[in-house]
């Protein structure tokens, strides 16, 4: 299953190329071999996939999405490509009877190195809405690893191309734009902080493509 | 292949050949010259154009070189990024997400394995006809009747321009022409080589000459010195080129200033598009240029043209 795994992880990045064009644009920063959580807007469950294959490949193997346990333990396949294919940090969103708390778990991660890639609304978003407020959890994880670049992105499009519920995408093009890093400034309270990380990730939805 | 056609196709590539490593120094010196005082986007844009058409051309030959099946699968292609482009403009409801995946993975495939079989009956009418009554229909089952008409009317002019009318490049393969057995690949070659021929002059005279612009609010880059300038030369050189085609010299300069002709409106009725939708280019995919359709919208208005002026008056 393993072998197969790498060569799965490159077909489906080929699939979303050929469905979106992907185009990344690099608006205040770029693709650099610096430790990184990427944050960003959520509205597919091709999202992680997307922002993934817009990265250049260099940068692609050290970099692991965020994504939900409950999602994807819920059958072999699901596991195999989430954790085997995309090697994702499955954290447990259920608050009752959880083994670990999400922030241990994408501490370690960090700790080992990886960038990570962050969906702080904690859920897709299916309102009209275009960004939901952000979970703590990323308050947390900028304390902890003041060192790690927070880069805000704002993923366009991909919502037509694969509306909530549609088994077959449309080919759409989308792009997905990084922008300059945030950090935890001196005297940020967690409020502050998160309203600050939101705003950078909504400013880039406007910003010349 | 026979022989003669693969040595009349060598001379035009070599020829376009040149005239791209003639291009491309000009561009270099152009830009050595500049470097000094700061570089010109003018002068980057068309350094970064002539280098897309080494791809593009290299593209085109090997397809051309490969025969049938090679030009029917790059068009398929160009049909499917240009549909791709045409949807991410338009493509703004939900109820329209059967459709369009019919459009992309049922329409588009079928109507290229029809050029690739050859059944002009079939291949003629399958968009204008079978499509057209079909995705309304497809439409309608999902429910909802806001701006029904016009999401019905995108879908199918999507249809007709990225995929039915492009579609009529590889199509010329289709036509028996006595006397000219086996040499129909050089219909594509001259098609296509006025189409950008034209649109590279209508370019470099409004770029030299231009003052005057013929569509201030659709393209300010069109202008009358460019247009005129552009569509002669182009005739001229369609006229030039009567050797691998079926026509006599006046006649091919008259068929390549209709093709020129085409093309060039053709670009202004997809600029009106642009503007209506507030985009300046179709897409970003070929550097220096914009999106497929931006580089295809003449070809595809000449196509179908070309084709039936070429069927009704040589064809058997």
């Amino acid at each position: 299953m393993r072998l197969i795994a790498r060569p799965l992880g490159r077909l489906i990045v080929f699939f979303a190329h050929i469905i979106t064009a992907v185009r990344p644009v690099w608006h205040g920063t770029g693709p650099t071999r610096v430790q990184r959580i990427y944050i960003a807007n959520h509205t597919s469950n091709g999202d992680f996939v997307l922002l993934w294959a817009a990265l250049p490949p260099f940068l692609r193997a050290a970099v692991r999405p965020v994504a939900a346990a409950d999602y994807w333990l819920k059958s072999p396949l699901r596991r195999f490509i989430g954790e085997d294919v995309f090697r994702a940090v499955l954290i447990d969103r259920t608050h009752e009877n959880r083994s670990e708390d999400p922030i241990e778990v994408m501490d370690r991660a960090l700790e080992a190195g990886t960038s990570l890639i962050l969906f702080p609304e904690g859920t897709r978003n299916d309102t009209r809405a275009d960004l939901l407020p952000f979970k703590p959890g990323l308050f947390h994880l900028a304390e902890r690893h003041p060192k790690v670049e927070i880069v805000p992105v704002w993923i366009a499009n991909l919502n037509r191309a694969m509306p909530k519920g549609e088994i077959i995408p449309i080919p759409v093009i989308c792009s997905v734009t990084f922008g300059a890093p945030i950090r935890l400034e001196e005297g940020d309270d967690k409020q502050t902080f998160l309203d600050r990380a939101r705003g950078a990730v909504l400013m880039l939805k406007d910003s010349p493509a | 292949m026979t022989a003669t056609v693969g040595a009349d196709l060598w001379r035009v590539l070599l020829g376009v050949f040149a005239l791209l490593v003639v291009a491309t120094a000009i561009g270099r010196v152009l830009h050595a010259r500049i470097a000094g005082q700061g570089g010109s986007p003018v002068i980057d844009n068309l350094n970064a154009r002539i280098d897309a058409w080494w791809a593009m051309v290299a593209a085109l030959a090997i397809a051309l070189l490969m025969g049938r099946i090679g030009v029917v699968l790059l068009f398929a292609l160009c049909s499917f990024a240009a549909l791709r482009e045409f949807v991410t403009l338009t493509h703004r409801n939900r109820a329209d997400h059967w459709a369009l995946a019919v459009a992309f993975f049922v329409i588009l495939p079928i109507q290229y394995v029809l050029i690739w079989a050859d059944w002009y009956g079939l291949y003629s009418i399958f968009i204008p006809v079978y499509a057209f009554l079909l995705l309304p229909i497809v439409s309608v089952l999902g429910g909802r009747t806001e701006d029904f008409l016009t999401r019905i009317a995108e879908t199918q002019w999507a249809l007709m321009i990225c995929v039915f009318c492009a579609s009529h490049v590889p199509a010329l393969l289709s036509l028996r022409i006595p006397g000219y057995e086996g040499r129909s690949i050089l219909l594509i070659v001259f098609l296509v080589l006025v189409v950008q021929i034209s649109d590279v002059l209508q370019y470099v005279w409004g770029k030299l000459f231009g003052r005057h612009p013929v569509a201030p609010t659709l393209s300010p880059s069109k202008t009358w010195e460019g247009f005129v300038g552009g569509t002669f030369s182009a005739a001229l050189i369609g006229a030039a080129l009567w050797w691998i085609t079926p026509f006599t010299p006046f006649a091919a300069g008259l068929i390549a200033l209709i093709i020129a002709l085409m093309g060039f409106l053709g670009g202004l009725v997809m600029s009106a598009i642009k503007r209506a939708h507030g985009v300046k280019d179709w897409g970003h995919s070929i550097a220096g240029h914009g999106g497929f359709i931006d580089r295809l919208d003449s070809v595809v208005f000449a196509a179908p043209i070309f084709f039936h002026l070429t069927r009704y008056w040589y064809a058997a």
